[in-house]
């Protein structure tokens, strides 16, 4: 009899030996293979959704050494997220998002991000050679790359896998791990799904899977970095600055102790760097006084730090072994037509 | 019935002994450095990691979130972490869990700063090593022991040599002992900073560019610097070439620094051994004497409530550097042994009694207010418009000690 409940209690999707369904996951033990939670269907490689599972895209990226990114985000059935202007959305518990790291014929891999019973929770995992499946490491070794950039610069690198420690050195917020992407201006653009095209915000208010979203028209969206047809030179770097350095720099990041805050938000011109003088910087100041002067992209110790791989010059500090030489242009060029000075 | 009782009392002290929650069982070799790792993420609160004996090669930055954590190993010369390889990460040891104990262990030549410790409450540094072992170089990294964003914090008889900026670096903090170290070599040998609440004693400080310095700087989260005691201390000597990136505050200090006090409030220093520092053994300075913009309309970039006293101060000022040199030039060397801006916050035009810079009982030492806010007009080493006397500041009592 007690087998026969236990048995009934199994029978919804997400639960048990025979669903199919992406596994609900409150807390430890984590699947030890990326297809233990069965986010997609088919040959794993291929990252074919499962139900409900669903594919999204954001406005300006984080650079992650020219990676490809795809990304996925499933809701317990009878979920929603709920919408937030500025700030991530808020997910039920169970929520996972999926982001997987790729190169051309090598997936390297995916970190999930599982809202657990006791909050957000970052694991890596990293794809065999076969790439038959990925493996969750909890302090993976650094990849092996071989890569032709845009500029066509044959590029050899070791790329790093962020252990789950390292996930919190972006992903914290006040003490608190919370997504990064998913917030209304980085999905507020329109996605090509399998049914069509359609604008993210409200395709998922549509799916059901978000509540609270007004209009797209009425959300606020980022430009996209490398493309003018989205906004003005300012609202492209200011769109680079805010997915590449927010999520540390900002009040209650993990750079809050520098005084240097790049959130989309920012409007004090201090705040953002201008005329500021660094102070625990190290490294990273080199020669130069301050972290942005207007006009003077040579002079701006942000530039400075954005244009180096040397560890301790470097930013972002973490997940970067190359100069994303496209992001560093635009970022000159804005800071090299703001009118203004430090004296 | 007797054996079974014995058998009982056997088995409650093999129970006993499994409750200490030491983890080994780390090799040295190949792997190390995940092992460790792994072992850093998956520790339970309240457990001890030792580091065995041997130079261990490690080449990303390791991490620790968990609280309340002992890192653990054999001697600050027998167990070494060594980042010689390392390729990505800006410290080699980065620990954001609250209650940190690090004891009897060393962390050389890493890219970026030794050990970096953000945000914690409680934190325990010990017997603990971080040096660049090719000595006084530009491209070693930063800080050697850097806590930041922290609250009650030990740093005892550790070592720190070769950062090219501070070796022991307390920043934006509350609550800080920093005691029986030794800082050499490196461009800055102890900086407090933006923090409340800090003992710095019986430390030596030789052979850097400048030996302690005490800092309250614009632009951080965390202002308003003070109540800093710098007492007992040995600060000999510092008068290694500045090898700092140029565009770091302390590229600013003259080599040639005994003790200087920045932009900071309430400071008391006594009882220290301060000299042969060829540009000053003590000065205090507003931080317009940076020559940086102030754009922070919240910052106070004046020195006051400073006592200085009962110091034996000696040799030193002969051979001034930088700022200093322009000091001298215009004012004759040697400089004295106490060197004060005398920039005084326009709006206060006097500061009150206890706001004074206060100097007595320093045997012999001489002094000179150069007059910075006035291009040296009127330079005075007349110390009696500051004999006086402030009262004593309050010890710093750390809660797990006492």
């Amino acid at each position: 009899m007690r087998r026969l409940v236990l048995l009934c209690g199994c029978l919804s999707a997400s639960c048990g030996f025979w669903s199919t369904g992406v596994r609900h996951v409150s807390g430890e033990p984590y699947p030890k293979k990326l297809s233990g939670w069965r986010l997609f269907t088919g040959q794993l490689a291929k990252l074919q959704p499962n139900e409900r599972v669903v594919p999204y895209d954001i406005n300006t990226p984080l650079f992650s050494d020219y990676a490809d990114k795809r990304r996925f985000v499933w809701v317990p059935a009878g979920t929603t997220i709920q919408y937030r202007e500025s700030e991530a959305f808020e997910f039920p518990e169970g929520a996972v998002l999926a982001k997987t790291f790729s190169y051309p014929g090598k997936i390297v891999e995916t970190r999930i991000l599982v809202n657990t019973r006791n909050g957000w929770v970052g694991l890596p995992y990293v794809w065999n050679a076969e790439q038959t499946d990925a493996t969750l490491e909890i302090a993976p070794d650094p990849v092996n790359i071989d890569y032709k950039n845009p500029a066509g610069e044959q590029l050899h690198f070791r790329y790093s896998i962020p252990n789950t420690d390292q996930c919190k050195g972006c992903h914290e917020l006040g003490k608190r791990v919370t997504p990064i992407g998913p917030k209304a201006r980085h999905l507020n653009k329109s996605y090509p799904y399998a049914t069509g095209s359609d604008n993210q915000l409200a395709h998922w208010m549509k799916a059901g899977i978000l509540t609270g979203a007004p209009a797209p028209e009425a959300a606020p969206r980022n430009a996209v970095w490398n493309n003018p047809a989205t906004g003005s030179l300012e609202q492209r770097a200011r769109a680079y600055l805010d997915a590449n350095c927010s999520h540390c720099h900002n009040p209650k990041g993990p750079a809050d102790n520098s005084g240097l805050y790049l959130m989309a938000s920012q409007t004090d011109p201090l705040r953002l760097g201008f005329c500021k003088v660094p102070v625990a910087a190290g490294h990273g100041a080199g020669d130069l006084r301050f972290d942005l002067v207007h006009g003077s992209p040579d002079e701006s110790i942000l530039v400075r730090r954005l244009n180096s791989v040397e560890p301790k010059v470097m930013m972002p500090e973490l997940g970067r072994a190359t100069i994303h030489r496209e992001g560093v242009e635009l970022i000159r060029e804005w800071v090299a037509s703001v009118r203004g000075g430090c004296s | 019935m007797h054996r079974g009782y014995i058998g009982l009392f056997a088995a409650a002290l093999i129970l006993l002994g499994s409750c200490a929650r030491h983890e080994s069982g780390l090799t040295p070799g190949p792997g190390f450095r995940k092992s460790l790792q792994e072992a850093l993420i998956q520790a339970k609160p309240g457990s001890v990691i030792e580091i065995p004996e041997g130079k261990h090669d490690i080449d990303s930055p390791l991490t620790l979130s968990v609280d309340n954590i002992t890192l653990r190993g054999k001697g600050m010369d027998k167990s070494i972490l060594s980042f010689k390889n390392q390729t990505t990460g800006p410290a080699g040891l980065m620990v954001t869990g609250n209650g940190f104990t690090i004891e009897d262990l060393a962390v050389e030549d890493t890219k970026g700063d030794g050990i970096k410790v953000k945000g914690s409450d409680k934190v325990i540094i010990r017997r603990f090593r971080a040096e660049w072992t090719g000595g006084a170089k530009e491209t070693n990294g930063s800080y050697g022991i850097y806590p930041v964003e922290c609250k009650n914090v030990l740093i005892e008889d550790s070592v720190v040599k070769g950062a090219s900026d501070a070796g022991f670096y307390v920043g934006q903090s509350r609550n800080i002992v920093v005691r029986r170290n030794r800082a050499e070599g490196n461009v800055a040998g102890i900086e407090i900073e933006n923090s409340v609440g800090a003992d710095v004693y019986e430390n030596t400080a030789t052979g850097n560019t400048g030996g302690i310095l005490v800092f309250n700087l614009p632009d951080l989260p965390m202002r308003g610097g003070q109540v800093t005691r710098v007492y007992k201390n040995q600060v000999v000597a510092n008068n290694l070439g500045n090898f700092a990136p140029k565009g770091n505050m302390v590229a600013k200090v003259p080599a040639g620094t005994g003790v200087m006090v920045l932009a900071t409030s309430k400071a008391e220093l006594f009882q220290n051994t301060i000299k042969d520092n060829q540009s000053y053994n003590i000065s205090i300075l507003s931080y317009l004497t940076t020559g940086n913009p102030i754009k922070d309309a919240s910052y106070d970039p004046f020195t006051d409530s400073i006592h200085i006293h009962d110091n034996q101060i000696s040799g030193g000022g002969n051979a001034p550097d930088g700022r200093a040199k322009q000091i001298g030039e215009a004012l004759g060397t040697p400089l004295p042994s106490i060197l004060y801006d005398g920039v005084v916050d326009p709006k206060k035009k006097r500061l009150t009694a206890d706001e004074r810079i206060c100097i007595e009982n320093n045997a012999g030492a001489t002094f000179l207010d150069y007059d910075a806010g006035n291009g040296f007009k009127k330079p005075s080493r007349d110390m009696k418009a500051h004999t006086c006397s402030l009262p004593p500041l309050p010890a710093v009592v750390l809660p797990f000690e006492s």
